[in-house]
């Protein structure tokens, strides 16, 4: 229940946010994996949009739609190669209209 | 292959690489400048205060067109617990001046503005342009980048790199290692809109008056972070921030902090009524002078948040930004005077210059407080404010106690908290520090 309830936080505050969404090029992927690290896991509760989730098998999957750019998943996760991050194609992602 | 040549590309247009491409252009240089928003400051995210000098050494007069928000003449310094806060504020009429010390602004309004002079200038501003490779020659020298435009290399006798504090480009040629979770933290900031005269009664201000509050304290739970209020002219910015490890390991979530702070007594009714209009996130450079990595190398320079300069401890991140972008762009163009080439003997001429300025001044004094703050940083963020708070409410509260027996349960307090050798040593450690 408080899952949901910080959820619906995240979307109302994501909701004031322009966005020009790259259709089928996700700048960011999680790696297939069995059992998620530490930090992955880490990752469904720090990533300030909320983008990353654990699916029902316990694997965390990633919806990067709302992503800010920010990079803290780059900084935890990149390095053990358990994600692939890329800045979004020119134009495209988040445009912060007051930033 | 080259499809075409300039003097210089800068890679980003926050506020290093616009002072970077302003000033080299002005002197003459042929400048490419590429950004992969849609506008400058599209992508970029800041309190924002902005430092006058720094920017005054680069556009003299630009208050005259520049939006600006408010000068500040108020800031408020805040140690909180669950229910209270304890502060240091200074108000001066003396900020109240013909030419005012700081600012508040609105990055995606600044960046537009100060591209715009980046253009006036004669440099090339091209948007919506992602950089996707550093281009190498055979003996490892920059020679220009590829883009995500077209396929082709776009060539440079020297790229500035002014990519922000993910620096991926830079990270990922190898140029330096990627930040350390322990040396960002990540802060998240909404904007909340309010009419102009409720936010100059709520706060005491005199038409472009200006008030900051910055807070320490139990809205951090533990971690090492900070809170901030900033006045803009009909808009309020306010965030949180934590190191990137302190989030991780204690799995807090950000947006969780923040609506907590949002929802605390003291700062409730300052936003009371507000209409939010954004939120955003972005990481800030925390690991101060040890963190600094190598800034220069055949045909590239490494300026603002990507070189990690910040200093954490008097929050100042865009001064030392644009005052890193400026030098680099002065070290060029004398070199280019000169006619001498972009090796990297030649551009260490950049960091000679920048060690002699405020930027690396300043964050070498403070070279051991990122180390101090981040160890046992429950004891500055947690103990010590709820100590404080306590203290002040003995010391307030009437209630027919001899002082003398207030004082000495206060005392108690703090040793039973940290111990007589526990306090003594936090305070030698943060005397040296500070030093």
């Amino acid at each position: 229940m408080t899952m949901a309830v910080t959820k619906l936080r995240v979307e109302d505050k994501l909701y004031h946010n322009r966005y020009l969404v790259d259709p089928g090029r996700p700048h960011i992927k999680v790696r297939p994996h069995e059992k998620p690290s530490p930090n992955l896991l880490a990752l469904t509760r720090v990533c300030p949009a909320k983008c990353y989730e654990l699916n029902d098998a316990g694997q965390v999957e990633i919806t990067p739609d709302g992503c800010m750019e920010c990079g803290t998943c780059r900084i935890l996760c990149e390095a053990s190669g358990e994600i692939e991050w890329n800045y979004p194609r020119g134009g495209f992602g988040v445009l912060f209209k007051f930033g | 292959m080259i499809e075409e040549e300039f003097d210089a590309i800068v890679i980003g247009a926050g506020m290093s690489g616009n002072a970077a491409a302003y000033t080299m252009a002005s002197h003459g240089l042929k400048v490419l400048q590429l950004e992969r928003g849609e506008y400058p400051g599209s992508k970029n995210v800041q309190g924002a205060i902005m430092y006058a000098n720094m920017l005054e050494k680069i556009i003299p007069d630009f208050r005259d067109d520049a939006p600006l928000e408010r000068h500040l003449v108020e800031q408020r310094l805040w140690v909180m617990d669950d229910t209270s806060h304890t502060g240091i504020h200074h108000r001066s009429d003396h900020f109240n001046e013909a030419k005012p010390n700081r600012y508040t602004i609105i990055r995606a309004q600044f960046d537009k503005w100060f591209s715009r002079k980046v253009r006036e200038a004669g440099a090339t501003v091209l948007c919506e342009t992602t950089v996707t490779e550093l281009v190498r020659d055979g003996r490892d020298r920059v020679i220009g980048v590829r883009t995500d435009r077209s396929g082709g290399i776009i060539g440079a006798d020297v790229v500035v790199l002014a990519e922000g504090v993910c620096g991926l480009l830079g990270t990922r040629a190898g140029l330096r290692s990627m930040p350390k979770p322990e040396t960002v933290a990540l802060a998240v900031k909404e904007m909340h809109f309010l009419p102009e005269e409720v936010i100059e009664q709520r706060f005491g201000l005199n038409g472009d008056e200006g008030c900051v509050i910055e807070a320490v304290g139990t809205i951090s739970h533990g971690m090492a972070g900070l809170g901030f209020l900033y006045t803009n002219k009909e808009s309020i910015s306010l965030g949180v921030g934590c190191l990137v490890s302190d989030f991780a390991a204690a799995m807090e979530s950000p947006y969780a902090l923040l609506d907590a702070f949002k929802n605390h007594p003291s700062i409730r009714p300052l936003i009371a009524g507000s209409e939010v209009k954004e939120y955003a996130a972005h990481l800030i450079p925390e690991g101060g002078y040890k963190a600094i990595p190598q800034l220069f190398g055949d045909g590239w320079v490494v300026v603002g948040d990507a070189a990690q300069l910040n200093n954490a401890i008097h929050r100042e991140g865009s001064n030392l930004a644009m005052t890193s972008g400026r030098i680099a762009a002065e070290a060029i163009v004398q070199l280019k005077r000169r006619s001498h080439p972009m090796t990297k003997r030649n551009l260490s001429l950049y960091k000679i210059m920048l060690d002699n300025s405020f930027v690396v001044k300043d964050l070498r004094k403070y070279k051991d407080m990122p180390a101090l703050l981040h160890t046992n940083s429950c004891n500055f963020f947690t103990t010590y404010p709820q100590l404080l708070s306590k203290a002040a409410q003995n010391f307030l509260r009437v209630d027919g106690t001899p002082k003398i027996d207030k004082e000495k349960a206060t005392t108690a307090a703090f040793v039973k908290a940290r111990s007589r050798w526990g306090l003594v040593s936090d305070a030698v450690r943060l005397a040296c520090a500070w030093r």
